[in-house]
């Protein structure tokens, strides 16, 4: 019996693998409204370059260095180094006449981070920095 | 009874492939504030008493030329200017060691040969009144050994680098660059 069960997770492990590497990309592990819940947050702000300001701001806390910016398109890229390279993009849009939506997406070395407890952390720190709640967008 | 070792010896192998590949899960603090954040924020930042962002951008832009730096990126918008240089990280205490290594062992040791340092500088009005221009800096670097290999990835945490690069900034500023 113990034996069946790890023979099934093996094969398991391994149909987690990959067989043709081109299929990474566009290739998620998640969907896009379950992504889109876990990486985007609302604030009640309308003023564009103080969150990005704020964002670049967090994101220095977090030990990123900024690898560019863009205030027209309202992004933000970063890396962090620590034995592992963290890449980390940050949009912000609008949303209605009164909100800003802040989206965050992250790549942990090789691989796509789509754990939701990342962006909770990410959040966080910004929410503390913006002194504005982050509201989850359904 | 032998057949059975190998299938489960196969069976570690799959799981550890599996572990090691397809599950490569990032650290749970990565994006988590640390304690040491604040402190290290205070030796990347200075404040200068003017409200002229642009002037502080150019100023800052000309020390990292000083510096060696080339320009990648710059947002005057937002107040950011990203460099970077490549440069030779050969280290004689590393090169020594793999010479004593080579000779007592014969084994060939690679050692540390060339980086590429990045850093990013960001501006920020700051005070009661946007009566002050915030500057933060943060270094990090890449280093590829003699094999062409990329060996080690970290950020730059030394505080006297930053205070170095603080004095020769205020001299391109000709304002005082205060602590936050």
């Amino acid at each position: 019996m113990t034996r069946k069960i790890f023979a099934v997770l093996a094969v398991a492990l391994l149909a987690a693998c990959q067989t043709n590497s081109r299929d990474q990309v566009l290739a998620t592990e998640k969907s896009q409204v379950a992504l889109r819940s876990i990486q985007q947050r609302a604030f009640d702000t309308t003023d564009k370059d103080t969150t990005l300001r704020t964002v670049i701001a967090t994101m220095q806390d977090l030990g990123f260095v900024i690898d560019k910016a863009d205030s027209m398109l309202g992004s933000v890229s970063g890396t962090k180094l620590d034995g592992y390279q963290l890449r980390m993009t940050v949009t912000v849009r609008p949303r209605g006449e009164t909100q800003l939506i802040v989206r965050a997406n992250a790549q942990y070395n090789l691989t796509a981070v789509e754990d939701p407890e990342p962006y909770q952390q990410f959040f966080a720190a910004l929410q503390r920095s913006m002194f504005l709640t982050a509201q989850q967008v359904d | 009874m032998r057949r059975d070792t190998i299938a489960r010896l196969l069976g570690v192998a799959i799981l550890l492939l599996g572990a090691a590949g397809c599950a490569n899960r990032i650290p749970e603090d990565a994006l988590q504030l640390s304690p040491e954040s604040l402190q290290r924020r205070q030796a990347q930042s200075r404040y200068f008493d003017t409200r002229d962002e642009v002037a502080i951008l150019s100023a800052s832009a000309a020390v990292l030329q000083d510096l060696g730096f080339n320009l990648d990126e710059s947002e005057t918008e937002l107040g950011l200017i990203v460099a970077s240089k490549r440069r030779d990280a050969t280290e004689v205490g590393q090169v020594v060691g793999a010479v004593v290594i080579a000779a007592l062992l014969g084994t060939r040791v690679v050692t540390d040969d060339e980086q590429k340092i990045r850093v990013s500088l960001v501006t920020k009005p700051s005070g009661a009144e946007r009566e002050r221009i915030t500057v933060r800096i943060t270094f990090q670097r890449f280093i590829w050994d003699s094999d062409g290999d990329l060996s080690r990835v970290e950020a730059i945490d030394d505080p006297e680098i930053y205070q170095n690069f603080f004095t020769k900034l205020a001299k391109s500023v000709f304002l005082e660059a205060n602590s936050i």
